[in-house]
């Protein structure tokens, strides 16, 4: 007798699994199907190209009416199940139909999650799972001036986000981590699709958390940000990841954890009942690609004609095309157990392939831009197969055996023909490569032709670069010092490079200079990371984690783990109420050395790194700030009294140190930068050895420069010699630009001026007025980013908290014992 | 019993960074790198380096803070021409804490 089958879900894996059925025993079951969606199974991933207006509904539709009436499938479609009683064997419909059965399938799938953040149940607020919510979305785009946020950055939202914009929405992307799909792609391909969307005209907002949902009249209106950004929509997506759909299972007692568990034969902890899909979990696993899916139905449907069938849950690679951009990735491609990366990157292409490697064999793969040799990846991985003998060819796929290795100048040629090459003298690539076509085939034949790196000698690399590219074998590349193991380039060339190409994140300056390691090394970061915040004091966001430590929590670590504070004094001017707080502060944190610095100011050594916050707030109450006496940047403006006191006093020098300290406080540069201003000649401020010293002479202000007094110890030069407080200022901000934009990372002034020479300095400062202002004018604007007091941000904002706070503390017998 | 403890949200470190954790066995650098591996291992080398949850995080390495050493968190050897090992901890991630093994109570590991 034929028995009875009700299917609760007509989704991708119930109707594969039926199909399978109808095929392999089309007169075992009378099958019933219910469906809460008001219409059959249809293939749900091709969403996407209807919302983006590739296709129709009805061209993704997998079951037509006619396929489930030639096949006897009985449709309930628009109609719920409410409850099932295992017992009897029946279930009710919302309709208060009761149906028996003799198998019960459930194919319920999934629920979209939707973040419970206030606002969530305002009109406009959806999910993208099924065609009601793509329609709401293709609806959008014909209010003229629609706008939508899309929260999640994963391939739904993204998706989602692309249709959107297609349909002529203006959307924003919201994503709480630092890097989109970051399940599926590791930073650097994160950073190649996140530039693909922008280029489209997608705003893309990464480690933004959501606060809010403002709504207007019960609709929304807005998402806030939890630092205050508001974006304002009027359809909010959220695309944050699906739960198994387990309601009902778990109200007819069935096992469930994350999703309604199953055996390998597909069936729950009820013998006459099986599950499939999305709204199962198989041995700790729950499931959203397709291709798993599919094994499942194939598995369900056996077990249903009662033949033997095990499903196994196979390693996937994702493979996928969000929004034109093919991405591909398989395996663990996390590092660990003595694992090694190939990374290829062709920046002129947008191409990113890295491959993990385990011993002799291959485990994982993340490949963007170009995957056409994944699956060959993909087969290597899951075959376990010894690399060993192709490991020096791997990463260029199964068609490559032999040939030239990669090209290390990658990033010169991508170049535009109107790249910067020497900002000195204003020429770019164009010019370069017409002077070396024209016969200029040495370095110095191109500089006397076409004046570039005839100047400051900085672009000298990328120059020989060019010729290396335009020529080819006919000119040898002279040998020269790269920043670290991880590029073959020097700093001067991945620093005009960052200026030139306009890179403005770490992950793209290492994607487009063709970095060889996935996240450089600690030689390189904290270089990269002083180049881009240089370049873009607006819009670079500072890494923190490519800062040495002293710079990451502020303070100089100690070589017993402890750290010093030393709260500015502004020209080494203090008062009886900061020496108070001082002396108070030394106290309450149990201060072993309290110490006066060459700097003139008071060095308090010896703070736990816990009471550093703490103590940062006691000072500020005082109103001192940090000294930054930690930092690659300006450290102290050294004075003497100067007119105010000393009967030798030509200036008033004192004042002069204090504005420009004012000036100057919280700027970063390539190594510390040391000033001092005295008040006349006999030099009691030690103005003859600082970075930049001041000397008041009756007719005004000598301004030297390049002095040193630590490994070398060297008498700084005269720059110039000026009439006013405010020349003196002005002189002083544009040599520290000078220095900032030009000089190495880790290269002191004095080494700086030994490879540019002090005549050139003298030329950009001393004899080009213009340059000098505009010098000192970019100088002051990235100041307003940079003079931010760091201790107020850790001690009143909570700024890096976790810089502070050990994770745990399992010392307490009570805890550990728990 | 559980051989692991749960520690903290994998979360609570910061990609590319570190969170000490005290122990009876003494203080230990929890790491979590650019691919969300996470490692443990001894805060100290007595007298050659450390504190190294301060370093820099690179691969699957930490540099240290005081001589730049740099050590694999996974082997705790030190890299290049430098010698010394650090005390490796098993570490592990569900469901998106990080656990810690049990030997890091030392003696307390018999009593709890």
């Amino acid at each position: 007798m034929t028995q009875k089958l009700i299917i609760i879900g007509a989704g991708m894996a119930s109707g594969r699994a039926l199909e399978h059925l109808v095929e392999q025993a089309p007169n075992a079951y009378d099958v019933t199907l219910f469906n809460a969606e008001p219409r059959g199974n249809y293939n749900r991933i091709m969403l996407s190209p209807v919302l983006s207006g590739d296709k129709t509904f009805d061209e993704i539709v997998t079951h037509t009416a006619e396929w489930y009436e030639e096949n006897g499938v009985t449709c309930r479609f628009g109609e719920h199940i409410v409850s099932i009683d295992r017992a009897n064997k029946t279930v009710t419909a919302d309709n208060g139909d009761v149906l028996p059965y003799d198998k019960l399938m459930f194919g319920t799938g999934s629920n979209p999650f939707i973040i419970p953040l206030p606002g969530h149940d305002l009109e406009g607020v959806i999910a993208y799972r099924d065609l009601e919510d793509t329609n709401r979305m293709v609806a959008l785009g014909d209010k003229p001036g629609a706008r939508a946020v899309v929260i999640g950055g994963g391939l739904l939202g993204l998706e989602a986000a692309a249709g959107l914009k297609n349909r002529g929405v203006d959307v924003t992307v919201v994503h709480i981590m630092g890097h989109l799909m970051e399940r599926q792609l590791d930073e650097a391909a994160g950073y190649l699709l996140r530039k693909a969307l922008v280029d489209k005209g997608i705003t893309v907002m990464c480690s933004a958390n959501s606060k809010e949902i403002v709504g207007e009249d019960g609709h929304v209106k807005a998402l806030m940000l939890d630092d205050g950004t508001e974006l304002p929509c009027d359809l909010l997506v959220m695309a944050v990841g699906i739960r198994p759909n387990v309601a009902l299972a778990k109200a007819a007692d069935l096992t469930t954890d994350k999703g309604i568990l199953v055996n390998d034969q597909m069936v729950t902890s009820d013998e006459s009942i099986v599950a499939v899909g999305e709204c199962v979990e198989h041995a700790g696993a729950i499931f959203g690609l397709v291709a798993p899916l599919y094994d499942q139905a194939k598995v369900v449907a056996k077990t249903l004609i009662g033949e033997a069938a095990t499903f196994v849950n196979k390693e996937v690679a994702t493979k996928l095309k969000v929004t034109g951009c093919d991405l591909f990735s398989a395996g663990d491609f996390a590092e660990g157990e003595g694992r090694e990366d190939i990374v290829f990157r062709d920046p002129a292409r947008g191409v990113y392939k890295r491959l993990v490697l385990e011993g002799n064999k291959l485990v994982g793969a993340v490949m963007y831009g170009d995957t056409a040799d994944g699956n060959w990846f993909f087969g290597l991985i899951k075959d376990g197969e010894d690399i060993s003998e192709m490991r020096d060819t791997l990463i260029f796929g199964p068609a490559f055996q032999g040939g030239s290795p990669v090209d290390p100048m990658a990033a010169v040629a991508a170049l535009p023909a109107d790249a910067e090459i020497c900002g000195c003298n204003g020429v770019c690539k164009g010019d370069v490569v017409a002077a070396i076509e024209g016969g200029a085939h040495t370095l110095d034949a191109v500089k006397a032709t076409s004046k570039a790196a005839s100047s400051c000698g900085g672009c000298s690399g990328l120059v020989e670069q060019l010729l290396s590219v335009t020529l080819g074998d006919e000119f040898a590349m002279p040998t020269k010092e790269t920043v670290c193991k991880c590029t073959d380039l020097s700093h001067d060339e991945v620093r005009k490079l960052i200026v030139a190409g306009e890179m403005k994140s770490m992950p793209q300056a290492m994607q487009e200079l063709n970095w060889s390691t996935p996240d450089g090394c600690h030689v390189c970061r904290p270089a990269l990371n002083y180049y881009l915040v240089c370049s873009w004091p607006d819009e670079y966001a500072d890494d923190g984690k490519s800062r040495f430590i002293n710079e990451r929590v502020h303070a100089n670590i100690q070589k017993d783990g402890t750290y010093s504070v030393v709260p500015r004094m502004l020209g080494g001017i203090t008062t009886p109420d900061e020496l108070r707080a001082i002396a108070d502060a030394a106290d309450k944190y149990d201060i072993p050395t309290v110490k006066v610095t060459g700097g003139q100011r008071i060095d308090l050594l010896g703070v736990k790194k816990e009471d550093l916050p703490a103590i940062w707030y006691d000072l500020g109450e005082a109103g001192m700030m940090s000294g930054q006496a930690y930092a690659k940047g300006l450290r102290t403006v050294k004075t003497c009294v100067g007119t105010d006191h000393c009967r030798f006093g030509t200036q008033d020098s004192t004042g002069l140190g204090i504005k420009i300290e004012e000036a100057m406080w919280g700027a970063w540069s390539p190594h510390k930068f040391k000033l001092a201003v005295t008040g006349c000649p006999r030099n009691c401020a030690e103005a003859t050895c600082k970075d930049l010293g001041i000397i008041c002479v009756d007719s005004g202000y000598q301004i030297l420069v390049g002095g040193a007094a630590g490994l070398d110890l060297l008498e700084a030069q005269l720059l110039a010699q000026v009439a006013t407080e405010e020349e003196a200022i002005e002189y002083s901000c544009a040599f520290y630009q000078l220095y900032r934009e030009g000089a190495q990372y880790l290269h002191r002034p004095y080494k700086w001026i030994k490879k540019v020479g002090l005549d050139w300095v003298k030329e950009q400062i001393v004899e080009d007025a213009e340059n000098r202002k505009a010098l000192a004018d970019r100088f002051h604007f990235s100041q307003k980013f940079f003079q931010v007091d760091p201790w107020a941000e850790r001690a009143r904002k909570g700024v890096d908290s976790h810089e502070f706070k050990p994770l745990a503390d399992l010392t307490d017998q009570r805890m550990a014992a728990e | 019993m559980s051989q692991f403890i749960d520690i903290g949200a994998l979360n609570d470190i910061p990609p590319r960074g570190a969170r000490l954790v005290r122990a009876p066995e003494g203080e230990i650098a929890v790491f979590r790198t650019a691919t969300d591996a996470v490692f443990a291992v001894d805060e100290w080398l007595p007298g050659k380096a450390g504190p190294l949850s301060n370093g820099i995080q690179h691969g699957q390495c930490v540099t240290d803070p005081m001589y730049n050493w740099v050590f694999d968190l996974e082997t705790g050897e030190a890299q290049g021409a430098d010698e010394g090992s650090l005390r490796v901890w098993e570490t592990r991630i569900e469901n998106g804490r990080v656990l810690l093994t049990r030997d890091v109570l030392g003696e307390l590991r018999a009593s709890a």
